[in-house]
């Protein structure tokens, strides 16, 4: 099978507390991943690792054949788009200035954008239905809007790889199945690979191919979701009681909890 | 085509800049206690470039003497330190991702005005004029790396740290000046007239010496200028675009704080043009800071020419020219900014 990421023997701790610790982990190519676990459980720490915006303490990080550590910034940016969850700007760029951005690292520095530049950035606006707002500041826009242009901009980046960390907890619940069809359609479709961080299990349930659970100094489960979407891994991980069943109308399982009433 | 309107219209404000920028120059050398008329002006300048002076023969000596000794260098340093500082403001404003930020938020200008109150109240002449200078440089050098040194604590360099340690070595090094001016008793007004800022008597080397700072500053700003605009969508983001954050930041940092520091020892403290021409050029164009840096180098550079020839030939006594550009950019600045204030809540 064709290896997208092979993650070994990784150590890291912030100051003196440890986050992982000899985690070995593999991600497969053209697969829709997603990440769950507890808050404060290592999944940003783990997107920042693969992405080599934080150093491990030991241990390598492979990339489809190539050490990480070789690789240039500028060389991931063009296989590995993150959607980060905060977006904070200070500025009043407009919303296609922004989506341009995504573009950076395909264009030489001092050149303009190309004319196959402005159309990927118009196509990505027309998916994200944020054509509309195309010359609007992106201070004024609401916390969803801004995460449909920061999807955008990863989406303009292009790259076999997107990450998606938390990406959709200020959508709609239309856009935010609009925008996980995107990139599933994009896995099924374009062989795209996506990890993705994520809160909702039934979303994650619907859409991803497989499941990665993680808690701070636990074991890690991982494999398809079909096997490991069950009450058993979701009491171990989030400590909490629920049913999982085989829903017909989403075509997928889901949960339900117990709560006190 | 959008895009493409956008550019042609900032190079027709380039143009109108650089035109307006020409214009003031001329102007302003004309004023001033010996009247002198555009013409002559302009023959002057364009025999010194030529090296062909036969065409001076009727205006005589002074002339051609005040301009080129006495009112060129002056004009062309408040005009090249007025671009130095707006440059370095859009940098120091992109790099902090703060629209509050200055040229002097890091602590640059207590740096340099400490170096300087040392060397004026110790008398210090071994170099002779540009004792000062040097000691104000020098001071802002040390400031700068304090201030990088404080803030990288924990190998980040982040823009919350890099502000509250400026904010901290600014205010030891001002309660240093303020020790400075206690001891030097009598002297206290050479400092405080410094710390002021003023253009008088500047030589050909204060030209060159502060055009090699602010052009060089300029060119690196350029080359990282595409990389500071995604800068401002934060660490996280910018990295996952392709740049090195860290190493642009310290690199933009260092070229913003040297022009900064070059500006502040030929010229002293010169507040406001710093923090309000990005702003008021940011109204005008948008944040990207491609169009920004020339754009407020140009407006910079007018902005404290018109001020220095005001306070220089027009008023009857010099003011200090600090003084004057908050005097005349500021109510400019309140009247755009309430504009655009109203012009967005109806819009």
């Amino acid at each position: 099978m064709d290896k997208l990421f092979c993650i070994r023997d990784i150590s890291f701790s912030y100051a003196q507390k440890p986050v992982f610790s000899h985690l070995d982990l593999d991600f497969e190519r053209g697969l829709f991943y997603g990440i769950l676990g507890p808050n404060g459980c290592g999944k940003t720490t783990l997107l920042d690792l693969i992405l080599k915006n934080r150093k491990p303490d030991s241990g390598n990080i492979v990339y489809r054949g190539n050490n990480i550590t070789c690789m240039s910034r500028r060389n991931i940016a063009r296989e590995l788009a993150l959607v980060p969850q905060d977006f904070y700007i200070n500025f009043p760029f407009t919303v296609r200035e922004v989506v341009m951005m995504g573009r950076h690292p395909h264009i030489p520095r001092f050149a303009d954008p190309s004319s196959k530049d402005m159309d990927i950035v118009t196509h990505v606006m027309e998916q994200m239905e944020i054509e509309q707002l195309a010359e609007e500041h992106v201070t004024n826009l609401s916390g969803g809007e801004k995460q449909r242009v920061v999807f955008a901009r990863a989406l303009a980046q292009d790259t076999p790889v997107i990450i998606m960390d938390e990406a959709t907890s200020n959508m709609d619940i239309k856009h935010t199945l609009q925008t996980l069809d995107i990139v599933s359609k994009m896995v099924r479709e374009r062989g795209k690979s996506v990890i993705a961080a994520m809160h909702n299990l039934n979303l994650a349930s619907a859409f991803c191919d497989r499941l990665v659970f993680m808690k701070a100094g636990h074991r890690i489960i991982t494999g398809d979701t079909s096997d490991v979407f069950n009450e058993q891994n979701i009491k171990d991980i989030f400590e909490v009681d629920s049913k999982v069943y085989f829903d017909m109308y989403s075509n997928s399982k889901q949960v339900i909890y117990r709560h006190e009433k | 085509m959008q895009k493409k309107d956008a550019k042609g219209n900032l190079t027709i404000k380039m143009f109108f800049l650089i035109f307006l920028l020409a214009a003031v120059i001329v102007v302003s050398t004309c004023m001033g206690y010996i009247k002198i008329s555009p013409r002559q002006v302009l023959m002057v300048i364009a025999a010194a470039i030529t090296g062909d002076t036969t065409s001076l023969a009727e205006t005589g000596h002074v002339i051609p003497y005040v301009i080129m000794a006495v009112r060129l260098p002056r004009i062309l340093t408040s005009a090249i330190v007025g671009a130095g500082l707006s440059i370095a403001g859009v940098v120091f404003q992109g790099i902090l991702m703060n629209p509050l930020a200055d040229p002097y938020t890091l602590g640059i200008s207590a740096g340099a005005a400490f170096g300087a109150a040392i060397a004026l109240l110790s008398d210090m002449m071994f170099l002779g004029l540009y004792t000062v200078p040097v000691f104000a440089f020098a001071g802002a050098l040390v400031t700068l790396v304090a201030v990088i040194f404080i803030a990288s604590s924990d190998g980040n360099t982040s823009s919350n740290n890099l502000i509250l340690s400026g904010i901290i070595v600014a205010s030891i090094l001002s309660a240093g000046i303020s020790f400075l001016k206690y001891l030097a008793d009598e002297q206290v007004s050479i400092i405080i007239f410094w710390l002021m800022g003023s253009f008088g008597s500047k030589t050909w080397l204060d030209v060159f010496l502060v055009l090699a700072f602010v052009f060089a500053g300029f060119l690196v700003c350029m080359f990282f200028s595409r990389d500071l605009n995604i800068m401002s969508l934060g660490d996280r983001s910018a990295l996952s675009l392709g740049i090195e954050t860290r190493r642009v930041r310290i690199i933009l940092l260092i070229t913003a704080s040297l022009v900064t520091a070059g500006c502040v020892s030929v010229s002293g403290i010169i507040g406001f043009v710093g923090l309000v021409i990005p702003h008021l050029m940011r109204f005008f164009l948008g944040p990207d800071n491609r169009a920004l840096i020339p754009t407020s180098a140009l407006a910079g550079a007018i902005l404290l020419l018109i001020a220095d020839t005001v306070t220089r030939a027009v008023l009857p006594h010099e003011i200090p020219i600090g003084v004057l550009t908050a005097l005349i950019g500021g109510p400019f600045f309140c009247y755009i900014f309430r504009k655009k204030r109203i012009g967005v809540t109806r819009g």
